[in-house]
């Protein structure tokens, strides 16, 4: 009975998302600017595109790094505007989306302190849907549990927290533990969240939810082969709400190489494929645009329901995508290095 | 938690109705649940009236709920597609009619309704007990057939607004959909104008 229920808090601001997607760049536009020769012409393309006149008032030359600050821009304002918008339970859901971008606020801050960087320069770097109250306030802590003290218990993020308040002192591979961590807890809760809800929210969710845990445990076994990190701990990192759970996980913990890894990924059909098509080879798909392309083609498939909260994550991720495919295209154009040009990820 | 509360809800009021079922039954009162004395008691002004207010009400119902889930897909989907306002409008139009079926309903049983001698023929007050049964059951079939009518026109409605949002040749396909839930109202008023076709009450009811 959601379909009847739905639209008293919600129609409105589903009509809105939906249009936002509509105005998602096609393949046409993307042809369009492949075949530009320098910025200037990529700003005129856009022009004709839903991001109409973003690049106005900026002075020429252009610099890629404006560009991806505008497309930042766009998706933050109509993102916020729904937020404002948003009632119970959407609000929840609209706030799970903003914690994944305040841990990697959070991490970037820390990162900078301890790298004895300005706070007003970190602030700048910071991605504007993961503000929080407390950004200003981080400063040098030594420990974890300092920071948490200071600044984190106020913050929607501590309850994720409490696997990670060590005594050990903040140093480059903590902080990158504390981020797993962080993240592991986040989406498990999300998860939860999004089975609690129930009906299309939890169809649409609960996959999107779980290639994202499986992802990441697959990235963080990859990334640490060669590294100090212990395969004890890299068990604790993995999270828990994915496919893999429970004997793909233990599988990976497991796992000392590469080829190991995709030995796991054999017995999990989608991810098979993943696997199987990539490589690092000229002329294959790197392991992570098999991912971002699965996942393009999971929150495509989430806007062919109606009368769930699917269609605001799906929103929020396909536009994160344009913002890589058209920055990547920019890099391509303004270093006139056109080989890779089309390695983009077509949305629709 | 919910399924806790229904439960229990359900066989509480169950064995109630078991418990005093049986006590009647077997203290040899049974006789004395009379269903007869029941419809002989009541008056058919009663059926009538709750009739004639099942049929508007329901309908409203239906319509009201129909035109909120629509109109607020209309009203998102036409901020980044402002051609789709004045097209989707058909679907408010057909949730409309549905309350409009209603209220014809409603003022045709309502006409009907007349006053009777108490001291009256026995074939005049048998006609205008029919009469007030044909109007409940009237007013029955044309208050839920228009409730479920609007709801599902709302519905797809919703769905008609946000396709054509995205692709404007969606629109003329997915009205047909619509079109053929607006049919099911109508079933239910035609049905619902011939139960009330012969039902006549007052003092030349029994002639007829």
């Amino acid at each position: 009975m959601e379909s009847l229920t739905f639209n008293i808090d919600n129609g409105y601001l589903e009509g809105l998302v939906r249009g936002f997607k509509c105005g998602i760049l096609k393949r046409d536009d993307y042809t369009n600017l492949v075949q530009c020769e320098t910025l200037e012409d990529l700003k005129l393309h856009l022009q004709s595109t839903d991001y109409s006149n973003f690049l106005a008032n900026e002075p020429s030359p252009l610099q890629v790094s404006t560009i991806d600050d505008k497309l930042k821009e766009k998706m933050v304002i109509e993102f916020q505007h729904m937020r404002n918008h948003a009632v119970e339970p959407l609000s929840t859901f609209l706030d799970y989306i903003t914690y994944s971008y305040m841990i990697d606020n959070i991490i970037l801050l820390i990162t900078g302190t301890l790298h004895q960087r300005s706070i007003s320069e970190l602030i700048t770097k910071c991605h504007p849907l993961g503000s929080f109250e407390q950004m200003e306030a981080i400063h040098v802590a030594s420990t974890p549990a300092e920071l948490y003290n200071a600044v984190l218990v106020d913050t929607p993020l501590a309850p994720y927290f409490i696997d990670c308040i060590s005594e050990q002192d903040l140093d480059e591979m903590n902080i990158e533990i504390i981020r797993n961590t962080l993240y592991k807890a986040y989406i498990e809760d999300f998860y939860k969240f999004c089975e609690e809800t129930g009906g299309a929210t939890a169809d649409v969710m609960c996959e999107a939810l779980s290639f994202e845990a499986d992802r990441r445990a697959f990235i963080i076994t990859i990334n640490s082969f060669g590294t100090e990190l212990t395969k004890d701990d890299r068990a604790k990192l993995y999270p828990r709400c994915g496919r893999l759970h429970p004997d793909g996980l233990a599988a990976l913990a497991r796992a000392d190489d590469y080829e190991q890894v995709r030995a796991v990924s054999e017995y999990y059909a989608e991810y098979k494929l993943l696997f199987e098509g990539s490589g690092t080879n000229p002329g294959e798909k790197t392991l992570e645009d098999k991912f971002f392309e699965y996942e393009v083609k999971l929150m495509v498939n989430g806007f062919m329901q109606q009368f769930h909260y699917g269609v605001f994550y799906a929103y929020v991720k396909l536009k994160e995508q344009e913002c890589r495919n058209i920055i990547w295209i920019a890099e391509c154009v303004a270093q006139q290095h056109r080989t890779k040009i089309d390695s983009y990820i077509p949305i629709f | 938690m919910g399924y806790l509360a229904y439960y229990s809800g359900t066989s509480v009021v169950l064995s109630v109705l078991t418990l005093v079922g049986l006590y009647y039954l077997l203290t040899d009162q049974g006789y004395r649940v009379d269903f007869g004395w029941f419809l002989e008691e009541t008056s058919p002004y009663m059926w009538a009236y709750i009739g004639c207010s099942m049929a508007i009400a329901l309908s409203v119902i239906g319509a009201a709920w129909g035109i909120l889930v629509t109109g607020t897909s209309i009203l998102g989907g036409g901020v980044q597609a402002p051609r789709i306002k004045t097209k989707n409008l058909v679907s408010i139009i057909f949730c409309e009619a549905v309350a409009i079926y209603g209220i014809i309903l409603a003022i045709v049983m309502s006409n009907i309704v007349a006053k009777y001698p108490s001291d009256a023929d026995d074939k005049v007050i048998a006609a205008n007990y029919a009469s007030g049964y044909k109007l409940f059951g009237a007013g029955l079939t044309v208050g839920f057939s228009n409730l479920f009518s609007g709801l599902a026109v709302g519905v797809v409605g919703s769905g008609a607004a946000l396709a054509d949002a995205a692709n404007p040749r969606l629109f003329v396909k997915i009205l047909i959909v619509e079109i053929f839930a607006s049919a099911i109202g109508l079933f239910g008023v035609i049905v619902g104008i011939l139960q009330v076709s012969n039902a006549k009450m007052g003092e030349a009811a029994g002639s007829g």
